[in-house]
């Protein structure tokens, strides 16, 4: 039995009926296409899906669509704005934040909400932030001074 | 060669699409009428299939076909290209068929509309399986004893080999001294964050299949697949689009790659499989799995003379691509940094009813470098020196290469002490042992670990390969004068996209922005290797270099005529090619400015560059020009491309050193780094920033083998380590600081003087791990403790109780 | 990855909810935040016909003072309660807890009704709501009822509540007087779960001492559990480290403790002494 539901999603509004149990992350992927929301494991430990739901991270394969009937979601595809990269995805660039690229969406958005709430995160803040994203390439290293830098880009 | 690039930190040119979630994996491609394939998994490791009732499962909605082994029997095995002497090899069907033989086999697949359907009729196939005797113990296997995995074989004795130089038995009987341990390697998950994937698509019209797939290996997997399903070669092209990681798990042709392409040519549609992460730890290749003896003869004073290894191999049920070939790495290795006159290694490779191992990051390489470097510890405690010293005594020096090991290698180049010393020198290695004998009369445990390491890499000369070794390059400047490049390699986050463009732009004075590297299209790009074994840039990046000579001759051929002087007048600076050498010229001025700007280009006919009167022309004018064909010198073939398949006459051989300094909590076992230095030589350095990322991704795989990570079989054979709530993968708050830095040597075997680095991490780092933490506990009388190492295991070695070691 | 098929529904209110509830009382299933349920069913070890979503009742999720309590609405999230001034203030070892749990997105998501309800003996909360003493609000097909956290926790992912109840609400008294808090926790290294968590709170004296300690422990065994051999040895002792320390021995008293891949119930017990008294330490510090 499907269900409607209406969701505003990097600002634009859709409504579809979907069938329950569609997780949200395949609602973005397979139903509007955004597929920069990475499916990386079952568990809800990977943390490739995160997005935004109404200004929180939240893990997008640990939530049915209907879960986010009438929210505002954000997803890796809208989070530069008019064409200007985010201060955290303009880290990831600078500092080699990402080698094969398939955490860094849920990377990007974690550290995202992660700045939101602690503007000038020491390093052990930002490792507690990002406790949630597995990345298997970069060691970590590079991905907390990319975290670095776009709070000091911030700041500035 | 000018130098604006090249050695810099340029920033990826791949990076803008990935931070945006633009980017495209094999999921991401969405083809109209896509089926989704799921499949029937056996959770017995080792049964006899009674029958098997697929009828309620194609009653689903939505499922349109579920096939069987009996349905797939023309479907060819699954390859093994690892062929030595006597190896056996089981006949592996892409579904099973009598048995099944390791929990994840692959028992069905169903085809349905959506994931969800298909999902959904797994449920409802009905698998009548016998239970079978199970084989977990390898030395059970080894021994040729208990019950038999593939009855005809006998035994689960897959192979024997024995390999290396040098009396090994004269060297154990002449010995002073000899230090014997048995070390284990677990089982570990590669875990590339994008598990596998296959998008298959058949046009029946054109008898052309495409498949997408999430793999290290275009074109190899092209060959193999069109063998396996019997398509023409030619008429099957393979797309790795980005690829989420591989660590060696994507180096092979999985059953899942071929049964997809089938399907899609029975259907008529395309077909899609994503992996779930269960059917990742399950399914894809497993890494390492040994257990050996490592017995080292030494001289009072430290000097090694024998070293041998008798090592079983845990090889899973079945062969996958180079399953076989792994533990035979490991005996090249074996020499490690050291002048070891007599080496042996004794392989016995075994079936268990697990998945197969394979490939995994390092692959064999990790397994012999901390052998060597835990009998090297084993020597320092049985001398009471300093592990450093008794690493050092055994250097060759840096005027003995190339030097020859009983391993029958020989290492290109290398300064193994400068390696050491900086690495000593930044830890304050001496300072670090005051420390710590202060640290130890205050009661806390601190240790420090210490691996002077050589890997093999560039792999490598294809006659140490099984389909060959050496790689692919096509350089061409279109007429618009925007440079390609086309590489045989498939790189999936190593950024050669990024090193290449940067090689290409410093040697024909361009832009980096109007440098494209194309990579992974069988269709596009010519035939090629693929990404493994630390090799794209030394052998991928050579041919790429190689073939830009060869077009900047053709070009510089062209250049002469048009401005009308001797080829030998005519120099290349700056991207220009001038008659006589351009003063004040600057290096690399290439702009990223299209050559017609957009809107005011040539509508139909390109324009003719003007060559009357000039001194100098560009390389872009010339591209044009070549296309153009009207001013070319005779017998001068019309365009500018250039293409080059690099044969290497040997590997490379990196090094370094790597000390790891840790801290256990006494009450709870707890390990805790205090400082991780890093010194790697990789030779020539293209792009700083990718050599740090690849050095601290590989030290926390390895941080991940030292203290976290194995893949658990229960006696039944049941995968206890399932998902990633058991199997427990590095976070950022396990990782220490590293500290890395850098000597240069450069190795002969190539032009660019590039080693190779994607390994040295998970080569280098676990014994500087693991000796740290060996180190802290010595006063507890501990001289050896296999990974992981947990701190239940450190607590029981504080509360002298050795019951789990 | 993909749950069984199943129906959903969004009441409006909670009574709603429990009629919902009570029409399928086999069958149906609450949801809250998820994050125990939802990848259960993914992996199809859960395969509920319906799900009633509860955390869309907008008044569920709260953190009140009235009067000498502390209220706190089911369906009020981790990260509501890590990041609560008000609690920092008044019972700290709440926002302590919270912050120890899963992941910033777990937390965002996850809620402290599901954690209670679900009682994973590895959870979290379960430890806090023992140690503070709370009293749990549940509503049913027969109304309200109370329990005490210390009754709540049955058996291994087994509690009090009954087919057709929800809990509704979590009652903390106020800590009066001088008081310390602290939650320690050794998290799996895959999973983030407690191998131990310690819960710690401490009624004190003003010369220090401890009036009354109240010790909630988690990962340890089958459910989690007051570890009442320990607040025996504390109650009217000084605080200092050899009684702390021979007090935290108890902590494992008449418990059989889990043995996993990762610590054997030994080991587990080990941690568990040493968490015991660093929870009990931090609190008094407090």
């Amino acid at each position: 039995m499907k269900k409607a539901i209406n969701l505003n999603v990097n600002g634009v509004s859709r409504t579809d009926e979907v069938e329950p149990r569609v997780l949200l992350v395949h609602y973005l992927r397979d139903v509007l296409g955004l597929t920069g929301t990475h499916v990386g494991c079952e568990t809800s430990l990977c943390g490739a899906c995160t997005v935004m739901l109404d200004g929180e991270a939240v893990k997008s394969c640990t939530m049915f669509a209907v879960q986010a009937n009438g929210a505002t979601v954000t997803t890796i595809e809208g989070l530069a704005t008019d064409g200007e990269l985010h201060p955290v995805q303009e880290g990831f660039w600078e500092c080699h934040g990402l080698q094969c690229g398939y955490c860094t969406p849920g990377m990007i958005i974690t550290a995202a909400q992660l700045l939101e709430r602690n503007a000038n995160p020491s390093r052990e803040e930002i490792c507690h932030g990002l406790e949630g994203n597995l990345c298997r390439c970069t060691g970590y290293q590079h991905i907390i001074e990319a975290v670095e830098y776009a709070a000091k880009k911030t700041a500035s | 060669m000018p130098t604006s690039y090249v050695g810099q930190r340029v920033r990826r040119t791949e990076d803008p699409r990935l931070i945006k979630g633009l980017a495209h994996y094999v999921d991401d491609i969405a083809l109209p009428g896509t089926l989704h394939v799921a499949f029937v998994r056996s959770y017995y490791a080792h049964a006899k299939i009674n029958s098997i009732d697929t009828s309620a499962a194609l009653d689903v909605p939505g499922v349109v076909a579920v096939y069987t082994g009996k349905d797939v029997a023309k479907i060819g095995p699954v390859p093994c290209a690892g062929a030595l002497p006597g190896l056996k090899v089981p006949d592996h069907r892409v579904l099973a068929t009598d048995k099944v033989y390791f929990v994840g086999h692959p028992v069905a697949a169903v085809v349905a509309t959506d994931r969800y359907a298909a999902r959904d009729a797994v449920d409802l196939i009905v698998v009548d399986y016998e239970d079978l005797p199970v084989v977990t113990d390898v030395e059970q296997a080894a021994a040729g004893t208990g019950p038999v995995i593939h009855e005809s074989f006998g035994d689960n004795i897959a192979y024997k080999m024995t390999a290396g130089e040098g009396d090994i038995d004269a060297a154990f009987a002449a010995a002073e001294r000899t230090v014997k341990q048995r070390i284990w390697h677990k089982r570990l998950a590669p875990i590339a964050m994008e598990p596998r994937g296959v998008l298959a698509r058949y046009f029946p019209g054109e008898e052309e299949l495409t498949l997408w797939s999430s793999t290290q290996i275009p074109h190899l997997m092209r060959t193999q697949v069109a063998l396996m399903i019997g398509i023409p070669e030619n008429k099957l092209r393979v797309i790795t689009p980005e690829v989420g990681g591989g660590f060696g798990s994507k180096l092979n042709v999985y059953a899942e790659e071929a049964l997809l392409g089938w399907i899609s040519m029975q259907l008529h549609k395309p077909v899609k499989w994503i992996e779930t992460r269960r059917e990742n730890i399950q399914a894809t290749i497993h890494g390492r799995g040994q257990v050996g003896d490592i017995e080292v003869a030494f001289k009072n004073d430290g000097t090694l003379t024998g070293l041998r290894y008798n090592v079983i191999a845990d090889l899973g049920a079945y062969h996958q691509l180079l399953t076989p070939a792994i533990p035979t790495l490991t005996g090249l290795m074996l020499s490690g940094a050291y002048r070891i006159p007599a080496i042996q290694i004794n392989i016995t490779g075994v079936f268990t009813n697990k998945m197969a191992t394979d490939a995994y990051r390092g692959a064999g390489r990790p397994e012999a470098t901390y052998v060597v470097e835990r009998a090297l510890d084993l020597v320092a405690a049985d001398l009471n020196a300093d592990p450093a010293e008794v690493r050092r005594k055994n250097f060759p020096g840096k005027d003995e290469f190339p030097f020859h090991t009983a391993t029958g290698l020989d290492y290109d180049s290398g300064d193994y002490e400068a390696a050491l010393d900086k690495a000593q020198q930044i830890a304050g290695y001496t300072q670090l042992r005051e420390e710590q004998k202060k640290a130890r009369a205050e009661g806390k445990i601190m240790g420090i670990g210490v691996s002077t390491y050589v890997e093999i890499c560039a792999l490598g000369p294809s006659t140490a390969m099984p389909a060959g070794g050496w790689e692919s390059a096509t350089v061409r400047i279109e007429p618009t004068g925007k440079v390609t490049v086309l590489t045989g390699t498939s790189p999936h986050g190593q950024g050669q996209e990024t090193s290449f463009a940067q090689i290409v732009a410093d040697e024909l004075g361009v832009s980096i922005n109007d440098v494209t590297v194309i990579h992974g299209d069988t269709s596009v790009v010519q035939y090629g290797i693929g990404t493994f074994g630390s090799r794209a840039t030394a052998v991928g990046g050579t041919a790429v270099y190689v073939a830009v000579q060869k077009l900047k001759e053709k070009a510089e051929k062209i250049a002469a005529h048009i401005l009308k002087a001797d080829a030998s007048k005519v120099s290349f600076e700056g991207g220009k090619y001038s008659v006589t050498k351009a003063a004040g010229a600057t290096a690399a001025t290439g702009s990223s400015e299209p050559v017609y700007p957009v809107g005011q280009g040539p509508a139909g006919a390109l324009p003719e560059p003007q060559t009357e009167g000039r001194t100098g022309l560009t390389i872009a004018e010339i591209a044009l020009a070549a296309h153009l064909a009207k001013e070319l010198p005779p017998d001068t073939e019309p365009g500018l491309s250039a293409t080059y398949f690099f044969e290497p006459k040997n590997f490379t051989f990196p090094f370094g050193t790597h000390i790891a300094v840790v801290e256990i909590d006494r009450e709870t076992g707890d390990i805790k780094f205090l400082r991780y230095v890093a010194v790697d030589d990789c030779g020539r350095v293209i792009n700083p920033m990718l050599v740090d990322g690849q050095v601290h991704g590989g030290i926390v795989q390895s941080i991940g083998q030292a203290m976290y990570e194995e893949v658990v079989y229960d006696e039944q054979g049941q995968l206890i380590t399932g998902t990633l709530m058991d199997y427990a993968v590095p976070r950022a708050k396990h990782v220490p600081n590293f500290e890395l830095d850098r000597t240069e040597t450069p190795s002969p075997v190539n032009p660019l003087g590039v080693k190779g680095v994607g390994e040295a991490g998970t080569i280098g780092a676990t014994p500087a791990i693991v000796g740290a933490i060996v180190d802290a506990l010595a006063p507890f009388g501990v001289k050896h403790l296999d990974m992981p190492i947990k701190p239940e295991d450190v607590w029981r070695i504080i509360n002298n109780d050795s019951s789990r070691i | 990855m993909i749950p069984a098929a199943f129906d959903y529904q969004a009441p409006a209110t909670l009574e709603e909810a429990v009629s919902l509830l009570a029409g399928d009382p086999d069958g149906a299933k609450i949801l809250a935040g998820g994050h125990s349920l939802i990848p259960a069913m993914k992996l199809r070890l859960a395969q509920p016909q319906l799900l009633v979503d509860i955390a869309r009742i907008r008044s569920l999720a709260y953190i009140r003072e009235e009067e000498n309590q502390i209220l706190i609405g089911a369906t009020t999230t981790h990260y509501q309660l890590e990041s609560s001034d008000l609690l920092k203030q008044i019972c700290p070892l709440l926002p302590m807890c919270a912050v120890s749990i899963g992941d910033v997105q777990v937390r965002n998501k996850g809620t402290i009704g599901g954690s209670v309800a679900h009682s994973d003996p590895a959870g979290d909360w379960p430890a806090a709501v023992i140690a503070l003493d709370a009293d749990l609000l549940l509503i049913g097909p027969n109304g309200e009822r109370t329990v005490k956290a210390t009754d709540f926790f049955v058996n291994l992912l087994t509690t009090d509540l009954q087919p057709g109840e929800i809990l509704r609400e979590i009652r903390i008294a106020k800590p009066s007087g001088r008081f310390g808090e602290s939650y320690q926790k050794v998290p799996h290294p895959a999973s983030g779960f407690a191998v131990v968590g310690i819960a710690a709170h401490l009624e004190l004296n003003d010369d220090g001492s401890c009036k009354r300690a109240k010790i909630g422990v988690t990962g340890v065994g089958v459910k989690a559990y007051r570890a009442q051999g320990v607040e025996a040895a504390l109650a009217g002792a000084n605080l200092d480290d050899q009684t702390i320390a021979s007090a935290a021995a108890h902590v494992c008293d008449g418990v059989d403790a889990n043995s996993d891949l990762y610590a054997s119930g030994e080991y587990r017990c080990a941690l568990a002494q040493v968490y015991t008294r660093r929870a009990i330490q931090a609190a008094k510090a407090v």
